[in-house]
């Protein structure tokens, strides 16, 4: 076990809004300056507490998109779930100007920071390229030799997250390439993959199990088991393969 | 902090009165089965599994997975707790009493009071002795009238219910008794070394 964070104790705070961005058409992306933030690893997520004026409170975690470079401003981008408590909340009420609560940085298994080294894997279903885009994006600012292959599975062309700013970084980042595979719908001569991973794809994108690369990978848990299962399979050591699970499924 | 802080604009979704009561603070309703844990989901064939109680002990004692079975059941229906946020209430699990496996291990009570339950891979969650007697926890290797599903912790996992669920460590293969309380794995990670759900013991310092 690495990275053993040994927390103090986690308050509430308070962070404003300072700007919002629709990424696809069911994900937000919120920009949160959090004065005295004292900082976090990539990987990692924050609590978010939502209080209603009669004192009734929910809670839920979402992943940092943000590299620490950023400082005090804290980026998470949030899947709307058409009948969540607070998903919805995030994407539609909110905007810039208001506060929300939350207290992270909280988790120190799942991050990668540059020091790590790699060969880096990453492997990411739907929204689960949150924790990742913020592994990359800190690769970018603090760790550009790192080897870093993504592999991203999305429903369609449409429903890709950060999928401009990772064009962007494939091209001006050397050593990042970026694998897309559609899983419902493909545009007309759409280059990339076209079905579920499975273990071809897996074999195909993945560094070779010698290179004994360093894996991530985050999504729905039927997604997240089935990848981690096939790599242990291939032969990868599991414990080189970390893993979050974010969506509850039966 | 909360010093009357409200989040504009947000009303919420009310959970029925008579659930209310059985959600401790921050949790909501769940009535899939989310699966949480930090790496792939580990298979070891039943003939070469084994729960051993070791660590503190006069000797070790080990149970092969017939010998497990072999002993009394029992049908816990338990509320679980998940640190991610959710809960399930009424989940129902076939398994052994850890009373009873204890039983079976000479220590000495007065000096070993805590526990860290290992699993496949490097997976350690520790707990005193005391939250591990009385009727509180289970070696469990059935879930609503099925064998427990890998997933979900298959073969067999601990059920801690009264603990957030990280405590009810999955694909369990002992105990190890010992004098000192040592930090498990997400206990080294920022969580809380006890993690009580209705005090809200989710991280460190909580
Ligand atoms: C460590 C961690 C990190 C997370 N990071 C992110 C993140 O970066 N971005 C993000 O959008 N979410 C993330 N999540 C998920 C997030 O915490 C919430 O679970 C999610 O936003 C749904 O909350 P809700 O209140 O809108 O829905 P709820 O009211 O909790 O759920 C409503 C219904 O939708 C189902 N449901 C809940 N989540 C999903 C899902 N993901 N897919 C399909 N059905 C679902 C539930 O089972 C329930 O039946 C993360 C979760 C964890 C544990």
């Amino acid at each position: 076990m690495e990275g053993t964070a040994v927390l103090g104790r986690l308050n509430w705070q308070l962070g404003e809004v300072v700007a919002t961005r629709p990424e696809t058409p069911r994900t937000k992306s919120i920009t949160l300056d959090v004065p005295g933030w004292t900082g976090h690893r990539p990987g990692q997520h924050v609590d978010l507490r939502l209080t209603s004026e009669d004192g009734y409170h929910a809670e839920r975690s979402y992943s940092i998109a943000s590299p620490p470079e950023d400082r005090s401003r804290v980026t998470l981008t949030v899947e709307r779930i058409d009948t969540g408590e607070v998903s919805p909340y995030l994407t539609d009420e909110l905007h810039e100007g208001d506060q929300l609560e939350l207290r992270g940085p909280i988790g120190g298994y799942f991050v990668w920071e540059a020091s790590m080294g790699g060969p880096l894997f990453l492997v990411a279903g739907g929204s689960g390229i949150v924790p990742l885009m913020a592994m990359i994006r800190h690769r970018a600012a603090a760790g550009p030799s790192v080897a870093t292959r993504l592999l991203y599975s999305s429903r369609s062309l449409g429903e890709i997250i950060y999928r401009d700013e990772l064009d962007r970084l494939t091209q001006s980042s050397p050593g990042l390439e970026v694998a897309h595979t559609l899983t419902r719908e493909t545009p007309p001569g759409w280059a990339g993959y076209r079905r579920r991973v499975d273990a071809d794809m897996l074999r195909d994108v993945a560094w070779p199990p010698d290179q004994n690369p360093l894996t991530y990978i985050c999504g729905p848990t039927p997604f997240v088991e089935g990848a981690a299962t096939i790599l242990a399979g291939l032969g990868y050591g599991p414990q080189r393969i970390k893993t979050e699970r974010f969506g509850p499924t039966g | 902090m909360s010093g009357g802080f409200i989040s504009r604009g947000f009303k919420g979704r009310r959970q029925q009165a008579d659930v209310a009561g059985r959600l401790p603070p921050g949790q909501h309703l769940e009535s899939g089965f989310p699966v949480l844990s930090a790496g792939p989901t580990p298979n070891t064939p039943l003939d070469q599994w084994d729960f051993v109680v070791t660590g503190s002990v006069k000797a070790p004692k080990r149970w092969n997975w017939n010998e497990l079975l072999a002993l009394p059941h029992e049908t816990p229906t338990v509320d679980v707790h998940c640190v991610t946020k959710w809960s399930k209430l009424d989940t129902h699990w076939e398994g052994v009493s850890v009373d009873l496996l204890l039983r079976e291990v000479e220590y000495d009570s007065t000096s070993v009071r805590y526990a860290t339950a290992f699993s496949e891979g490097d997976y350690t969650t520790n707990l005193p002795l005391a939250d591990l007697l009385g009727g509180k926890a289970w070696v469990v290797f059935g879930y609503d009238g099925q064998p427990l599903d890998p997933v979900h912790g298959g073969p067999a996992r601990l059920l801690v219910p009264h603990l957030y669920f990280w405590k009810s460590a999955k694909w369990v293969r002992g105990l190890r008794l010992t004098e000192q309380d040592q930090p498990g794995f997400w206990e080294s990670l920022g969580y809380h070394n006890y993690g009580d759900p209705w005090k809200e013991q989710r991280y460190s310092g909580d």
